[in-house]
């Protein structure tokens, strides 16, 4: 008999062969992470129902089977491999096999040049993902794949990672967009995310498998991936199991199953795993520790027996909403903590209701609300103020600890800190790439665990030797905690860790301070992870400072906005009455604004009594039917100066250019220069997610900027519009414009036309002009590029491309000066208005709307003016910087922070490419500058897909604090 | 006690007291060849000391100290620093740190400043840091490179390259476990005795050396079983560093296969080389081309040497001549392409296949700009241009799980060894 194991990340298969290769056995069983405890009652119940004693080989395969079989001595096979050698046994005419699991996603090719594929340290797209994504929406994924057979449209959400995609979906759901068209997008991602990851531009088509369990259960990610590849895929019979079954035939050498269960439990008691010591040596000291934390409470009122005035305060965060009701001294009277489900109205209906009935001699006097959900509570009860999320907490903090200097709130999925400087909020710190360190990721383990989180959290106090896990992703860190567990750790050591794993996150990578002293003596910790003993204990041990942890930490948001509405209360309160709650009606439509070129997907809520709210936009046209500020942002004038290069149709024909990355600044440079010489410039369309997803299939490096991303698409389009000459140059240098101590461009940008040419089929019959030029040499210049020409265009003379090089270096030039110039008007007329000005700081290429999302438009309609980093750069002189100054662009990004400094109205914001590896340096030094200055540093991660919430709250903050000082 | 004294800029100089006083740390990378030429930094009358210290700390360390965006190499190498001078085992006030610095387009020419960064964060601001180049970048009164101290370094290099060669073409075959890495041991010692008598630097004594070596190994018995063939390149740290790669050589010698890690010596021409072609690609001054041009003379023939020493040996497979690996490229990506490891690395992918090493782990720290380009970006091509070439590209950050990356070099392995069974069996057929 042959037996064949395939220990996975959540679950263990198990096949069982007679030797002709009929299927005796196989069993599917989730392990809970409890592999040699599974593995072991696995392999007792085989030997004694199916094996009787006879001859049996076993092999193990699977992501979590790799240690067993080494320790133990048992043969093993990689679980890739062993599902070709099943689908070659059992389905031999297939041609393309996709298999997702619970951490992992392959594509096999098995015809046409075998080829296997495997996602590399991303887990987006995988079934873990997609278990998040049900939590998120709170459906079973029963539900959830019943949900998405309802689908009206798909909306786009990363699905790179949970964690991007938690960030498109909260807002969706904030918005008010259906379950059903949410679950259908998750699906949509999935499929997008394993095509375009992994067959990196080798169609998939023929007959193609659809195995492993998240195939195998929801029949809309089946569908989904049908959309994508437009083909019918097959899920045979028994798709769980192939990789087993591959084990199972890899089987040859026979196997003593007593002395591999022996092996088997042995390895489960062997090793050692690093801890760090003991939350609390003794009970004592938790009493201790709990005295000292139960002193910090909030005033309580009774409501039984009040009457009269009162306040209201709403945080709707992204997981849940909570709310706190004040009497007119400040007491709390009545307050709720409960998780939004994916929609807080309905809970703040039930809960306001439930006030105006039970307590009629109440009168709500005043309201606030803040967090996600902000403007469509505020909306859809009249409440009378929205506040950014820092001030609440700031405000709420000030209560328990009136010179408080620090403030750290850990919610679901977000984090928020922020320094106090002389009274103002001063330097916000929000979680925007990884949610690693988030109460939800304590939540997901200690579901996966098997655990209600309050009873996982307490496991962990008196755990005496707590695991070091480190501070990494929720997807991976499964894989380290089986390590551990392998490693002899208990369900204790691992509670303790993950809490220290959430601490040390929040501290060395949101945060990122060395020592406590940075954060200053006064600090206080809020937000429903901190209701935690053990990650309050390890924040406190590790910044070695006693804190303060208000009784209502999990409230504060709430609380600060009570307080907030008191102070502002105005007699009389617009929030909605009795009669029209009762009556109360949400409805939701979706649907498409046209009013520009974005068209942002809406979500329009009506409510009764003519009370609406508008998601999904990007500007204020929609809601206002107007465009705001456009005449004070630089960003606008650019683009339109840029779309102002039209084509002129010239003797030598058409050359195209596609146009992202440093194109948008060289433009000028090169429009001039062809022009001249007689060609007509092409340039490729605006980019549109339509233009990025149709290059998307050749990107083969999933981990590179969104802008360089992009460019495929760029070159896509050209290729669709039959140009046969595409110009798209290396260029190691940039021009020295004398700010740094060398010129260079990116690594990046300076080659990924390089990229362009080696993985993008459709340039085959094309003339791509990708040659290394140096522009930084203006005498050598038309010299090498007569050269390069003479290749595609035998004809060019070097007099000609002479002058044509001369009209480009005026071309270039004139072009920064009209950008300087209006950068002055803009700046002129703000301080005629006395607006603030916001130095927008990133890149060329963050021109694009696609990229930059439209957050330049945003700022304009928080009442500020923008202007770029490239019209102001050259107003200070080449000064000594702490880090090596090297590149062309990032060099301006130090100009334009020191000139800030000296300017006392104008504030600078960077944009930053998620990924871009070089603004790991340039953000520390800006900071460094604007703060040597006395300036708030604001820093805002954009990527393919970006949570515009978390940028308003940066914005907000920025704003809130600039009036307070 | 040497006095802190500053720059202009207010950088902390290496002076000339210091020399005397200091102690020089430098970080791990390469075992083989940073041993060598750290004797020979000794030589020149530091005092050096090569930091062999790894562990969870280190990455701790770095963790805390370097922005976590920054790539891996930066993080481990800063880390190692600060957890050595965290140690005790040195004084801080009478220590200094050297760190490469290639002046490059890529963000390692930054390492040194976030180097002093986290130093300031971690309150030891009084050490100094000596940056190691050839691009003239930082001036330090008490520490110069040489001339006589390149030529050293050089030979270093190049000792380095044929002892860990040849160790690694003999020890996955060797009868007796242990021999090629005794060998290894001796001829080390043998070396550092050599260079403090001021010996083994003339081009006669390289000569005989590197022939004795290749003569010496050869006396190890060795059993003639076909093996996976694996070749191993990628970004420069990551590539040689078993800290940064999670041990990668010893576990693919723990999976029997044969493995091969191009030398340092192709780097170095590589950078040379870079030179020349900005030249020629952007123009630029002719006699700066000739000066450097007889820097580039000098190292190919150093090389030469080097592979002639190796094909005097007939069981051993020569490193390839930069010539024929820069050939190798034409036409798929371009000389200009020098950030980080730039086109070599396309190249040395191309003549590992060639040479039989087609399995290929292309290691990277996670996000390697260069690599998106040089790496990742190129892996289509190369499969397009040879067929067999079996390439999977591992990244590597703090937050990578060792599991992760050796499943996936297990299925890289898995058909790996089909292939050489099938490669078998057709030459049984033959046969």
């Amino acid at each position: 008999m042959k037996v064949g194991l395939d220990i996975g990340s959540t679950t263990i298969k198990c096949i069982v062969l007679d030797e002709s290769g009929k299927i005796l056995y196989r069993s599917y069983e989730r392990h809970y992470s409890r592999i040699t405890e599974k593995l072991t009652e696995i392999l007792m119940k085989i030997k004694k129902d199916v094996i009787h004693g006879e001859k049996a080989s076993l092999t193990i395969s699977g992501s979590a089977g790799m240690g067993i079989s080494q320790t133990c001595h048992l043969p093993f096979v990689q679980e890739v491999y062993a599902t070709r050698i099943a689908v070659g046994r059992l389905i031999p005419d297939a041609d393309v096999v996709i298999e997702l699991g619970g951490e992992d996603a392959k594509i096999v090719f098995l015809t046409g040049g075998m080829e296997v594929r495997m996602n590399g340290s991303c887990a987006g797209g995988t079934g873990a993902f997609i278990d998040q994504m049900a939590t998120l929406l709170n459906v079973s994924l029963d539900e959830m794949n019943n949900l998405a057979k309802q689908y009206e449209r798909i909306y786009t959400i990363a699905s790179r990672c949970g964690v991007f995609a938690k960030s498109d979906v909260q807002p969706l759901l904030n918005q008010g967009a259906r379950k059903t068209d949410i679950s259908a997008s998750i699906f949509a991602a999935v499929a997008n995310q394993t095509i375009a990851g992994l067959a990196q531009g080798r169609p998939i088509k023929g007959k193609v498998l659809y195995l492993g369990g998240p195939l195998t259960f929801l029949s809309e990610l089946r569908a989904s991936f049908d959309r994508a590849l437009k083909i019918t895929g097959v899920c045979p019979e028994n798709s769980l199991y192939y990789v087993a079954l591959g084990a199972a035939y890899c089987s040859a050498e026979e196997t003593d199953l007593d002395k591999a269960m022996e092996s088997v439990k042995e390895y489960g008691c062997t090793g050692s795993f690093l801890s760090i010591p003991p939350l609390f040596q003794s009970h004592e000291e938790y009493d201790e520790f709990l005295r000292r934390h139960s002193q910090c409470k909030a005033p309580r009122g009774n409501i039984a027996k009040y009457s009269g005035r009162a306040f209201l305060g709403v945080d709707a965060g992204s997981t849940t909403v909570k709310a706190v009701l004040l009497g007119k001294d400040g007491e709390i009277l009545s307050s709720f903590y409960r998780s939004n489900s994916g929609n807080p109205v309905p809970i703040v209906q039930e809960y306001l209701l439930s006030i105006y009935q039970d307590y009629p001699n109440l009168t709500i006097e005043n309201s606030a609300v803040t967090g996600y959900g902000e403007e469509l509570l505020k909306n859809a009860f009249g409440i009378d103020f929205g506040i950014v999320e820092t001030v609440a907490h700031f405000t709420a903090a000030k209560c328990f600890r009136p010179n408080v200097d620090f403030v750290i709130d850990i919610g679901g999925q977000d984090m928020k800190c922020f320094k106090i400087h002389n009274g103002a909020i001063d330097n916000i710190f929000l979680n925007e790439a990884c949610s690693s360190g988030c109460g939800s990721f304590l939540q997901t383990f200690a579901n996966t665990l098997g655990y209600s989180i309050k009873d996982f959290a307490k496991l962990g106090l008196f755990a005496k030797h707590p695991v070091d896990l480190g501070s990494r992703c929720t997807v991976f860190m499964n894989s380290q905690v089986k390590q551990a567990q392998k490693d002899g750790a208990t369900m204790e050591d691992i509670s303790a860790g993950l809490s220290v794993s959430v601490v040390k996150n929040a501290i060395y990578k949101v945060i990122r301070v060395p020592n406590a002293a940075e954060l200053g003596r006064n600090i206080v910790v809020q937000g429903g992870t901190f209701l935690n003993d053990a990650v309050l204990r390890v924040f406190e041990n590790e910044l070695g400072v006693e804190v303060t942890r208000p009784d209502i930490a999990g409230l504060m948001g709430a609380y600060g906005a009570a307080i907030y509405a008191m102070r502002k209360s105005k007699g009389k309160s617009t929030i909605v009455s009795k009669d029209e709650l009762e009556n109360f009606k949400h409805e939701v439509r979706v649907t498409n604004c046209g009013l520009c070129s974005n068209h942002c997907r809406l979500t329009v809520n009506i409510f009764g009594g003519n009370r609406r709210f508008i998601g999904g936009n990007r500007c204020e046209k929609p809601v206002t039917k107007r465009s705001s500020g456009a005449g004070l942002n630089l960003y606008d004038y650019k683009l339109n100066l840029l779309r102002s290069y039209k084509p002129v149709p010239g003797p030598r024909g058409k050359i195209g250019i596609p146009m992202g990355l440093n194109m948008y600044e060289l433009l000028p440079f090169w429009h001039a220069f062809f022009t001249k010489l007689g060609f007509e410039i092409i340039l490729s369309p605006s980019s549109s997610r339509e233009l990025y997803l149709n290059g998307q299939a050749s990107i083969p490096s999933d981990t590179v900027c969104f802008p360089a991303k992009l460019m495929h698409g760029h070159v896509q389009a050209l290729v669709d519009e039959g140009i046969k000459n595409i110009f798209y140059p290396c260029m190691s240098y940039n021009f020295n414009e004398h700010h740094g101590d060398n010129h260079y461009n990116c690594p990046v940008v300076a080659y990924y036309p390089e990229v362009i040419n080696a993985n993008m089929r459709c340039l085959e019959g094309c003339n791509f002009i990708h040659d290394y030029i140096g522009i930084h040499r203006r005498h050598d210049f038309p010299h090498k590029m007569t050269a390069i020409l003479k290749k595609s265009f035998p004809d060019i003379k070097f007099s000609e491309v002479f002058e044509a090089s001369n009209a480009a270096y005026v071309a270039h030039s004139d072009y920064f000066r009209k950008v300087r110039t209006k950068g002055d008007e803009i700046v002129a007329e703000a301080r005629k208005q006395g607006l603030p000005i916001i130095v927008l700081s990133g890149r060329p290429y963050h021109l694009d709307p696609e990229i930059n999302h439209g957050i330049d438009k945003l700022i304009t309609s928080l009442g500020a003016a923008v202007i770029t980093e490239d019209s102001v750069s050259n107003r200070v002189k080449h000064f000594p910087t702490k880090v090596l100054n090297q590149w062309t662009y990032h060099a301006r990004l130090y100009s334009a922070a020191k000139y800030v400094c000296g300017q006392p109205d104008m504030n600078l914001v960077q944009l930053v490419s998620f990924g871009c590896g070089v603004d790991a340096i340039t953000t520390d030094e800006v900071r460094r500058i604007l703060e040597e200055g006395g300036k708030i540093y604001t820093q805002i991660k954009i990527d393919e897909i970006t949570n515009l919430g978390a940028v308003k709250i940066r914005l907000r903050s920025l704003f809130a604090a600039l009036e307070e000082k | 006690m040497a006095k802190l004294k500053y720059n202009r800029n207010g950088r902390l100089l290496f002076t000339r007291e210091m020399k005397k006083e200091y102690t020089i740390l430098a970080p791990m990378m390469a075992p083989i060849h940073f041993r060598l030429m750290i004797d020979v930094l000794r030589n020149c009358g530091y005092h050096f000391e090569l930091l062999d210290n790894c562990g969870p700390n280190v990455v701790q360390e770095g963790l805390k100290y370097v922005h976590n965006d920054t790539c891996y190499p930066a993080l481990l190498v800063i880390g190692q620093f600060i957890d050595a001078l965290h140690s005790g085992k040195y004084d801080v006030n009478k220590t200094a740190l050297v760190i490469t610095q290639t002046g490059g387009g890529c963000r390692a020419s930054n390492y040194i400043h976030l180097l002093r960064k986290a130093l300031k964060k971690a309150g030891m601001e009084q050490v100094p840091v000596i940056s190691l180049n050839l691009s003239f970048l930082e001036h330090n009164p008490g520490f110069h490179v040489t001339l006589p101290m390149l030529r050293k370094f050089v030979a270093a290099m190049v000792y380095g390259d044929a002892l860990m060669l040849l160790r690694n073409q003999t020890e996955a075959y060797e009868v007796h476990q242990g021999e090629s890495n005794a060998k290894v041991e001796k001829w080390s010692s043998y070396l550092t005795d050599q260079f403090n008598h001021g010996r083994a630097m003339s081009r006669k004594e390289q000569k005989r050396i590197l022939f004795s070596i290749a003569k010496d190994f050869e006396t190890i018995e060795i059993k003639n079983t076909p093996k996976v063939k694996v070749g191993i390149v990628g970004e420069i740290f990551v590539k040689y560093s078993a800290l940064g790669n999670n041990h990668l050589e010893d576990f693919l010698r723990g999976q029997d296969c044969e493995i091969n890690v191009p030398g340092l010596m192709d780097f170095a021409l590589f950078k040379v080389d870079n030179r020349l072609e900005d030249i020629k690609l952007y123009g630029g001054n002719p006699f700066k081309y000739l000066a450097v041009n007889v820097l580039m003379n000098y190292l190919l023939s150093m090389q030469n040497t080097l592979i002639a020493a190796i094909e005097s040996v007939p069981r051993y497979h020569a490193p390839p001549h930069y010539a024929h690996i820069k050939s190798l490229i034409k036409g798929v990506i371009g000389y200009g392409d020098k950030m980080g490891e730039g086109w070599l690395l396309t190249a040395e992918m191309l003549e590992l296949s060639e040479a039989g090493y087609e399995n290929i782990v292309c290691a990277q720290p996670f996000g390697c700009l260069p690599n998106h380009i040089c790496g990742k970006g190129m892996i289509h091509r190369v499969k397009a241009i040879d067929e067999k070439s079996n390439i999977v590209p591992i990244d590597y950050d703090p937050s990578a799980t060792r599991v992760n990356q050796e499943n996936r070099i297990k299925l890289m392995l898995a058909v790996a060894r089909e292939n050489l069974r099938s490669q078998n069996t057709e030459r049984r057929n033959i046969v």
